[in-house]
């Protein structure tokens, strides 16, 4: 059960933060297809920083969590400089926001893998030394506790062994739910998806708050990437994040554009993605027995399920969903 | 009298007026690809300026290279081969251009060409090599053409019945049935027997069909482009091309494909069932992609690497850039897509002749499909310059 728990925060956490980026652009009025290519950026940032980071020796194990707040911000960085693109074809030139995106898509992974290539002259950027889990997981051996020792159910699972990443992205995810919903700007913000000339007309500059909203969307989403490589990949990047931007988005609109139905619905599918990706090792009631290895499934079946059960959710749930009013469409002032 | 009416001569002529964009967008995307590799000589140690420039050379020229002579120089030349395996490779990303162009058309995004091209693959491969000895081997050729066609339909009606019915974004569930697809088509081959294992080290592909004596007829092609792979198959690529352009321009059903592509609502108040055009143009599209892949491998010789769980076929995301730049133009799509294909070749020579690696033409395609996003405003630019020549 701890084991289920554990993996499925690693899976749920990444998605709900890319799943909350998706939020912010189209909140704004800005469809960001971009989210997966975004998050293939923000692996590779995170993972080539923390690998020049290593080589230059200024790290070491005992302060691997300032390295890993530091590279967070590094990505998030990375993540506004490349969804400026997007920002820039969609609120400056009226582009096809779906072509764009797509775009980025395209140029991320082409991008990452151009440069590991020349880096590492192979198709996987990873760590220097080491790796992620002997220097960003929380440890009993590092804290001075006793390794064989049972801590109890509490601990166990929500804290040893778990990455402080997640916990760090669960904090900014609720800080940034609030400022969406509670203050003045995340109203504006909210206005400017949902009927920008009327926003306009009462002095809200609709161009800057779209580069904001996509600005965020780009910081998180990037973020998002680098905690996903950190905890499912070994903090490698491959230039790929297997469609995981796009469960994300699926899981913006299955959570209906609210966070509170986002954070439930991302972890449905961590545990799905979880399923899949750990079914072979899952012991589900603690009696030694693989069950959903042992129950003659083909692995590949447990590979395709998040995919299938996502359209299998958006089939049954988008006739409710509502998408903010003026998503995807440029804004044009003398339209109406 | 309105002076928009006298614009120059050559911005005149409709067709110069949308290849403009295209040819902008193309030599940006070249550009881009030279500067990136240009600063990355500069700044590497490890790789010489005159190596920088040599890629350049490459990336512009790529198609024509010959490899490198005695000296260490690169040596370019325009031969026959050359020209053949450029049409053989852009057979394929001519039909998954058409695809995703003809998608466009209907007001649709297919950007799971990909996952069609992979289940049209396994369909065609499963055909051709396992139907009986015995029946003539063009039938078989066609049997698994048509199979192969059929089961991208399928695999394209999915996301048009969820857009039809259910409203679902066509993106996300193509990206979706993409995944789906390719862990299916991992699942079929898995412990099949059409895997090459007689050949060592082949265990990963599945048999060429030529193995079952399958494979599309030159048509003479061998004699106009001497030892190249090239095949009919480009020439059933360019019927299709003008099967949908006298389709979308000449046909009652095109007419109606095109309203739905402007305007849904319209469409719906003219009486046109537009739920049921999503659904077929879904098919359609799916079928083109899928007869890119039937196409590919039908050829006799290209094999198939099975296990495609983790990753998606190129051919399927490049026929995006191919529609995007022929602006869905049917005929275009056979040139751009003669284009794409040069400039994977390029690709593949960066790879083998310098320190370089393909992916810098993948950079290259990705800032073309950015700048075709907003070609509406390139096109527009042009035209208010236009305007001001005029004053």
């Amino acid at each position: 059960m701890t084991f289920l728990i554990q993996q499925t925060v690693i899976y749920a956490v990444p998605l709900m933060l890319v799943a909350l980026a998706g939020v912010f652009a189209e909140r704004s009025g800005i469809v960001n297809l971009a989210l997966e290519g975004i998050m293939i950026i923000g692996a590779f940032t995170g993972v080539l920083f923390i690998n020049i980071m290593q080589n230059g020796g200024a790290f070491t194990k005992d302060n691997a969590m300032t390295l890993m707040l530091i590279t967070m911000l590094v990505c998030a960085l990375a993540g506004i400089l490349f969804s400026l693109l997007l920002s820039f074809a969609s609120v400056n030139l009226q582009a096809n926001q779906t072509i764009s995106g797509t775009a980025l898509n395209l140029l991320a992974p082409a991008i990452v893998l151009f440069l590991i290539n020349l880096i590492a002259n192979q198709n996987v950027l990873s760590m220097a030394e080491g790796d992620a889990s002997t220097w960003f997981m929380i440890r009993k051996k590092a804290l001075g506790f006793d390794t064989g020792k049972d801590y109890g159910f509490f601990l166990e699972t929500f804290f040893f062994k778990n990455y402080p990443a997640d916990y760090i992205c669960i904090l900014i995810f609720v800080l940034l739910s609030i400022i969406l919903y509670k203050t003045r700007f995340g109203l504006r913000l909210r206005a400017c998806g949902e009927n920008p000339h009327a926003a306009d007309s009462l002095g809200i500059n609709v161009r800057k708050m779209r580069y904001l909203g996509t600005g965020i969307s780009g910081a998180l989403a990037s973020t998002g990437g680098f905690v996903f490589a950190l905890t499912t990949a070994n903090a490698s990047s491959t230039g790929d994040v297997a469609g995981f931007g796009f469960l994300a988005l699926a899981v913006m609109i299955f959570g209906n554009w609210k966070p509170l139905n986002i954070a439930a619905a991302s972890l449905l599918f961590g545990v799905f993605k979880c399923i899949a990706a750990a079914y072979s090792t899952l012991d589900l009631n603690g009696d030694g027995n693989f069950l959903l290895a042992q129950a003659g499934i083909s692995t590949n079946f447990y590979r395709m399920l998040p995919y299938l059960i996502t359209l299998l959710v958006l089939a049954f749930t988008s006739k409710n969903s509502r998408a903010p009013k003026a998503a995807g469409f440029p804004y044009d002032k003398g339209k109406r | 009298m309105n002076k928009r009416n006298f614009p120059s001569p050559l911005l005149k002529n409709d067709g110069w007026k949308s290849a403009l964009p295209a040819l902008i967008s193309i030599c940006a995307g070249l550009f881009t690809g030279c500067m990136i590799i240009l600063a990355v000589a500069v700044s590497d140690s490890e790789i010489s300026i005159k190596s920088g420039f040599e890629a350049v050379k490459l990336i512009l020229f790529g198609t024509f290279a010959k490899g490198r002579d005695a000296s260490g120089d690169l040596v370019f030349s325009l031969s026959e081969s050359n020209a053949g395996n450029l049409l053989f490779r852009a057979t394929p990303v001519i039909m998954t251009g058409l695809s995703v162009a003809f998608a466009f058309k209907s007001g649709l995004f297919n950007i799971g060409a990909a996952g069609q091209y992979l289940l049209g693959t396994s369909a065609t491969l499963i055909t051709a090599l396992s139907l009986p000895v015995s029946i003539p081997r063009w039938l078989v050729w066609l049997l698994a053409f048509v199979a192969g066609m059929t089961a991208g339909a399928l695999w394209g009606v999915i996301p048009g019945i969820l857009k039809a019915y259910l409203n679902i974004n066509e993106v996300l569930s193509c990206i979706m049935t993409n995944w789906i697809a390719a862990n299916i088509v991992t699942w079929i081959f898995e412990d099949s027997p059409l895997r090459n294992a007689g050949q060592s080290g082949k265990i990963g592909y599945i048999k060429p069909t030529s193995m079952a004596g399958v494979s599309t007829a030159k048509l003479g092609l061998d004699r106009i482009f001497p030892d190249s792979q090239v095949n009919g198959g480009i020439l059933v690529a360019i019927l299709f091309a003008v099967a949908v352009y006298i389709l979308l321009s000449k046909t009652v059903p095109g007419f109606e494909i095109r309203i739905c592509g402007s305007n849904r609502d319209a469409a719906r108040y003219a009486g046109i069932s537009e739920k049921r055009l999503t659904v077929f143009s879904m098919a359609f599209s799916g079928a083109l992609a899928a007869g890119g892949a039937a196409l590919y491998y039908l050829s006799g010789e290209t094999e198939f690497f099975w296990s495609t769980y983790q990753s998606l076929p190129k051919e399927g995301f490049n026929g995006i850039p191919v529609a995007l730049l022929a602006s869905n133009n049917p005929i275009a799509v056979i040139f751009t897509g003669c284009f794409m294909s040069s400039l994977s070749v390029a690709g593949q020579q960066i790879k083998n002749l310098t320190s370089y690696n393909e992916f810098i033409t993948d950079i290259v395609i990705a800032v073309i499909v950015y700048l075709s996003a907003f070609s509406f405003f390139i096109s527009r630019l042009i035209a208010s310059k236009n305007r001001k020549e005029v004053r």
